[in-house]
């Protein structure tokens, strides 16, 4: 009886921006100002990923960004949701043609729900995360919950760009010493 | 069983509810004074209701067993203050409990964390002697260790110890990680310490660590009415004070040093008990 109170009443986010021109981690920060007030919905904003239930994310993804969203997404605990704020994050916004942008967030991560808007309201944002919360009671209970998609059928992202030619030849003495993979999580059943 | 045991039972069975509304009604306050609505009272719950739901995710099964060993103390230590226990022990016990709850930050190799854990060292180094001086106290008014003797005293211990009473404040907003001595962990101190302490707890454990902070809030505003402790009413008012003004002093401080908090508590706050105790003694 008790459990349908904890995911729905107390979504704790963390925000990761992704290559936002910051306009919406502004609205975001309004979000916690006194006038739209988070806390209201229970809502913290952490600055720990193991810590949170729902990423927001700001700004579209990148070659070099999109390893690091991958990481902090895994490193959030079952249940999560992913919020897509602006439409830079949605689609990849005015950004979606650099020849360097993948576009929206979905590339990587999936995402939960879009909110829209250059910058997003704070408003809007408020219910995205509201919305999130009620996907992630829904998750818990093992309903099926639909994820929305912003990746039309013909787009393709942009290919990621080819290495720098090999200016100095390789000295065949010392191999490139083997970079450990970072060590995974160690999960309890 | 015994009166006292089912009193001793009740407490632990009472003091996570009793603390939880008193943390709860601590945000809806504290966002009243900064003009915000707040979240409703139960936030406390419904929070901890949350973090048992979520996948349980580790570093090392050391941080695990002392979250355990944090909330199982401090539940002890619960029970020995409503059973009148020997209140030396229950000093020990609950230095341990903190003790925990340090080594479990320590057993990761986050430096946030272990920023956190060295500074919950120097706030427990701070705040100690003046539980030792409230304790020895208690023994110079009443001549036993025994917080029994607290509850059968005819005299409330409020007037035989006033200074030790305000030195005690200063202990529990230390306990309470409340303003000026939010040091170890705080949700506003994400940019020097993310989240201290408890840093590199998650899911489960840290709804361990959340209930053994509702257990302590009930502990240590039940400690602040024992100082009058021939009335209910008037230990329950005293309770309450104590609530308000560390409530205030929240609002009204910024976070500062934990050098200074050490000067401060070692020599203003530990001046104020000793003088108590030496007046007490040549009475």
């Amino acid at each position: 009886m008790l459990r349908q109170f904890g995911l729905k009443k107390s979504p704790w986010v963390v925000h990761f921006n992704c290559n936002s021109c910051n306009g919406c981690d502004i609205e975001l920060l309004a979000c916690l100002s006194p006038l739209y007030d988070l806390e209201r919905f229970g809502i913290i904003h952490v600055g720990n990923p193991k810590h949170a239930d729902v990423l927001l994310v700001t700004g579209s993804v990148n070659h070099r960004n999109a390893r690091v969203l991958k990481n902090v997404y895994d490193q959030m605990p079952e249940p999560k949701a992913v919020v897509a704020v602006g439409v830079c994050a949605s689609t990849g916004g005015i950004f979606r043609e650099c020849y360097n942008v993948l576009g929206g967030i979905e590339e990587v991560v999936p995402v939960d729900v879009f909110v829209p808007g250059c910058p997003a309201r704070p408003e809007a944002v408020i219910d995205g995360i509201v919305k999130a919360a009620e996907k992630l009671d829904l998750r818990r209970r093992g309903q099926p919950v639909s994820r929305p998609s912003l990746v039309p059928e013909t787009h393709e992202p942009s290919p990621k760009p080819a290495a720098p030619p090999e200016t100095v030849p390789a000295t065949p003495a010392s191999p490139a010493a083997p970079v450990a993979a970072p060590a995974e999580l160690a999960k309890t059943p | 069983m015994s009166t006292r045991m089912t009193l001793g039972l009740a407490a632990v069975v009472l003091a996570p509810i009793v603390g939880g509304l008193i943390r709860g009604l601590d945000r809806v306050l504290t966002a009243r004074l900064q003009g915000r609505q707040g979240p409703p009272l139960l936030q406390p719950f419904f929070d901890i209701i949350k973090l048992f739901q979520k996948e349980p995710v580790v570093v090392n099964r050391t941080q695990v067993f002392y979250a355990y060993l944090h909330l199982a103390l401090i539940a002890l230590a619960t029970f020995m203050l409503a059973t009148g226990g020997d209140a030396l022990m229950l000093l020990f016990i609950l230095a341990f409990s903190t003790l925990a709850l340090v080594i479990g930050a320590m057993s990761v190799r986050s430096p946030f964390s272990r920023i956190g854990a060295q500074r919950e060292i120097v706030m427990m180094v701070a705040y100690e002697p003046i539980l030792i001086l409230m304790v020895i106290g208690f023994y110079l008014a009443n001549g036993s260790f025994r917080l029994q003797s607290v509850y059968e005293a005819s005299r409330p211990m409020l007037l035989s110890l006033p200074l030790v009473f305000i030195a005690y404040l200063s202990v529990v907003m230390i306990k309470f990680q409340k303003s000026p001595f939010d040091l170890a962990t705080s949700h506003h101190a994400h940019q020097e310490i993310v989240k201290g302490v408890t840093l590199e707890f998650a899911g489960p454990y840290l709804g361990m660590i959340e209930l053994a902070h509702c257990y302590e809030a009930a502990f240590f505003l039940g400690l602040a009415g024992l100082f009058w402790a021939t009335n209910a009413w008037m230990a329950a008012l005293l309770a309450a004070g104590v609530f308000a003004v560390t409530l205030l002093l929240d609002n009204l401080c910024a976070r500062l040093t934990t050098h200074w908090m050490f000067r401060f508590m070692w020599t203003v706050v530990f001046g104020l008990a000793l003088t108590n105790i030496i007046w007490l003694y040549w009475r």
